[in-house]
């Protein structure tokens, strides 16, 4: 289990300098700040429950979770909205149903949706990839600014911070601009979001890494995406101008950290064969409408969790064929 | 024969380091008679052997002693020539270290036979019955581990006809190497017996599945075939990969047939036959033997001398240990059967019996104590290993919480027991522990079903019966009504009036009489 989370660990590692490139300093304090937050949680709870912390701290898992639920952040989220996800992801969403195993949400979803709706405008305030605003935050001002709530003087958060592509193509869309006229922005590169894009394809080769190390099936991942892929082609099929295409749909927002590193939590997800390609798609489905159609600009969080808990319905009718039973097309 | 035969491989399965070589380098050794044979009752699937001996009672090789008193069981003979010097509960080679009733023999060191029944060299002429009770009275039982009486398994019935006979040789446990010996020293024996079974069960053809690391006993094999000129028997070479010996998992590499779900070999024309086993047929029918004795591999880093050794049955196992250099330093522990099936020995004075086809004692390295059970993540592991394609970690889920109509919905009793997905799993949760509580609690719950419904049936007749008592001693009282009215009603009037005149005919007798007693007197 270890070696597992290790590796899960190991992959995310490309995607996450990317970002810590894209976004400045911001990424990396919050990645500290909730693993701190998780192993301090873990090792209460675990000691709350009678368990000795270290059998359990030593299986990684409360890290990647954070990781997770980190790299899922805006990079300048005041500290303590921080801290308060990654504890009610550790404490609530996996400990209280039985720890480790047990849980029937991903629990960094979980955190994630937490803070969505409970501090929708710090959670929307996206930085600008330093490629296109051109100015570096110090690491001095990311700290300042996390830990004090504030910007530096001179500054404020309307100048520093910017919506995510996602965001950006919502609204504009919402206003009846066309994607040729949204595009003309600077914001944009060769699919998705400036920098955006390139963060998507680090986590891709993270995410391949894991499959080829067979820690995660290929199921979920192409299934997901594959579903994404086709509805998003289908729409930017029948109206190019108001449908982004499908390719903005895989680099923007969480797509790929979703579908090598989130849908793919073996505890909350599907098992079976079968069954774990009707997850994957669902979920795939589920982002494109809410992207669509849904008040959010971003929609991974909620597609897992909804689909965790279709998951264990979805491995009952999936059950793989038992041998010595009658085939059913034969 | 150059032909590669098509192999129809199956789900799962595990490559696993092989141990062979530790054993299968000397030919087998011949183990001297012990001082004591302890000849457990039940050495089989069924009913318990009964004994017919006493103790005192002097014994000659051969003879039964223990007769099987039902259809399911097998009886159990002397296993050499010598005196019952108790009969009673001793401890035998059991999962939970249970005990249980076995005759004890002291043998005479003559080794003497009791008359034997006439071989069977005209068993071609020979119908089903009268083989099938040859191989009963022989005792033979699948030596393959499983113990079935093989007398009943060759018993189709004749409602499903068998077209292929398979011998299983795979032998595809670690270190086991008994059958690979066998088939080396006494292939013409393999393919007789093959023979014998395959005019029992009426099959046209056999395949012989042996996996590819022993090709030596594949060799021997076909050879012994040519010599023979057996043209219907084939030996076909299966991947060295655990469990090909698993009885469906060799039927379908083998046939390309799937065992149904809840059914038997012969629904799909195939009988399954161990090659061990098989070669105790041929003993039986050819020379008129009974099962007595088998191979036994002797392995693992906690002896001295591993090999394989012809072993008397009821040889206690810490002579047959003794016997073969003892136990070296580093044994740290005692199993029967192979490392994946078989279950760990709580002590060595257990005896050999009929289905002991190895006994391990393994080293630290080779059997670390497997660490603490830690929580499923489901991460499906043991899905991509089950040969049963089954859904491992949901039937765990279901066995932990006791929720055992949900088990069999995934199918649980499809499960074969055989432990690859307690190997690969990476919590370390010995899974197949709980199917087989799963399984013990079910058949317990049915027994209990069983019982409750045949003392309701039991209370439901009884409640009839009395019912019907009440109904019948009502319509007596009813009858015995109906016909007195009747008596009373058809000659009602008759009888009355016969009545009165009857009495007007007293009355009138009487005073005649007494009128004329009167006259006498007045007369007087």
């Amino acid at each position: 289990m270890t070696r597992i989370m290790g590796l899960v660990l190991l992959a995310l590692v490309p995607g996450t300098l990317a970002m810590v490139w894209y976004f400045g300093w911001g990424t990396l304090i919050n990645l500290g700040i909730a693993t701190v937050a998780a192993v301090a949680a873990e090792a209460l709870v675990l000691r709350l429950r009678g368990r000795a912390p270290g059998a359990t701290l030593i299986d990684l898992s409360a890290i990647v979770t954070a990781w997770l639920l980190a790299l899922s952040l805006p990079p300048l989220l005041p500290w303590w909205q921080t801290v308060t996800g990654t504890v009610f992801a550790i404490v609530f969403a996996k400990h209280l149903f039985g720890g480790i195993g047990y849980n029937p949400f991903n629990p960094a979803m979980a955190g994630y949706v937490l803070l969505l709706v409970s501090f929708p405008i710090t959670m929307t305030r996206w930085l600008p990839p330093e490629v296109i605003s051109g100015n570096a935050i110090s690491l001095a001002d990311s700290l300042q600014m996390i830990f004090s709530g504030t910007p530096p003087l001179g500054q404020s958060w309307d100048v520093i911070s910017s919506a995510t592509p996602l965001d950006q193509m919502k609204t504009e869309l919402s206003q009846n601009r066309m994607i040729s006229e949204i595009r003309q922005s600077p914001l944009w590169g060769d699919f998705g979001g400036r920098g955006w894009e390139w963060i998507g394809n680090w986590f891709l080769l993270g995410g391949l890494f894991l499959v080829w190390r067979r820690v995660i099936s290929w199921r979920i991942p192409v299934s997901m995406l594959g579903a994404l892929l086709l509805v998003a082609g289908l729409f930017w099929l029948i109206d190019p101008e108001t449908h982004p295409s499908p390719a903005f749909h895989l680099f923007s927002g969480g797509a790929i950290l979703c579908a090598f590193f989130i849908a793919t939590d073996p505890v909350s997800a599907s098992t079976t064969p079968r069954g774990q390609l009707v997850y994957g798609a669902l979920i795939g489905l589920l982002v494109f409408i809410i992207r669509t159609w849904g008040g959010y600009p971003d929609a991974v969080a909620f597609a897992v969790l909804l689909l965790n808990m279709a998951a264990p319905t979805i491995d009952y009718y999936t059950q793989p064929r038992v041998f010595g039973q009658e085939n059913h097309d034969a | 024969m150059a032909e590669q035969k098509t192999i129809w491989p199956f789900h799962g399965g595990l490559h696993l380091d092989d141990h062979k070589q530790a054993s299968n380098r000397h030919p087998v050794q011949l183990l001297p008679l012990p001082t004591r044979l302890v000849l457990p009752l039940q050495q089989h699937i069924g009913q318990p052997a009964e004994s017919i001996v006493q103790v005192g009672d002097t014994v000659k090789k051969g003879q039964i002693v223990a007769r099987a008193p039902d259809y399911v069981s097998a009886p159990v003979h002397a296993s050499t020539s010598g005196r019952v010097v108790e009969i009673g509960t001793m401890p035998i080679a059991h999962p939970s270290g249970l005990s249980d009733t076995c005759i004890v023999i002291e043998p005479d060191g003559d080794d003497c036979w009791d008359d034997l029944p006439e071989p069977m060299a005209d068993f071609m002429q020979r119908s089903a019955a009268d083989l099938r009770e040859r191989i009963r009275w022989a005792g033979i039982v699948g030596l393959g581990g499983a113990a079935f009486p093989t007398a009943v398994k060759v018993n189709t019935g004749g409602q499903t006809a068998i077209d292929t006979l398979v011998i299983n040789a795979a032998e595809c446990e670690p270190y086991i190497t008994c059958d690979d010996l066998l088939m080396r020293e006494h292939a013409e024996d393999v393919i007789d017996g093959v023979a014998v079974l395959r005019h029992v069960i009426g099959a046209r053809q056999c395949l012989i599945g042996i996996e590819d690391n022993k090709p030596e006993a594949a060799s021997a094999l076909r050879q012994a075939i040519v010599d023979k000129g057996d043209h219907e028997t084939e030996v076909v070479m299966v991947p060295t990969l655990y469990p090909s010996g698993g009885e469906k998992q060799l039927i379908k590499l083998l046939t390309g047939r799937e065992v149904p779900s809840n059914g038997l070999p012969a629904a799909i024309g195939v009988l399954c036959q161990n090659v061990a086993t098989t070669v105790a047929v041929a003993d039986a029918v050819l020379r008129g033997r009974p099962l007595i004795d088998r191979i036994v591999t002797l392995s693992g880093q906690g002896i001295n001398a591993p090999g394989n050794f012809r072993v008397t049955v009821g040889t206690p196992i810490d002579f047959l240990i003794a016997q073969a250099g003892g136990y070296s330093d580093r044994v740290n522990q005692l199993l029967l059967g192979g490392p994946m099936m078989g279950f760990g020995l709580h002590t060595d004075q257990v005896p050999v019996t009929k289905a002991a086809n190895c006994v391990l004692a393994l080293s630290h390295e080779e059997a670390p104590s497997p660490p603490a059970e830690r929580p499923c993540i489901r991460c499906g592991e043991c899905v991509k290993v089950c040969p049963a394609q089954l859904l491992p970690q949901q039937m765990f889920w279901h066995a932990r919480a006791h929720d055992f109509d949900r088990i069999q919905e995934y199918h649980l009793f499809d499960c074969i027991e055989c432990g690859c997905c307690a190997y690969v799993c990476p919590a370390d949760i010995p899974l197949v522990h709980y199917y087989r509580y799963a399984k013990t609690e079910i058949w317990t719950q049915e027994r209990e079903r069983e019982k409750s419904d045949l003392a309701r049936r039991r209370h439901d007749a009884r409640q009839a019966r009395l019912e019907r008592l009440e109904q019948e001693r009502k319509s007596r009282l009813r009858k015995k009504k109906e016909a007195l009215e009747k008596k009373s009603g058809g000659d009602n009037a008759d009888s009355k009036k016969a009545a009165i005149q009857a009495a007007m005919k007293r009355v009138a007798d009487k005073k005649a009489a007494q009128q004329s007693a009167a006259q006498e007197s007045g007369s007087d």
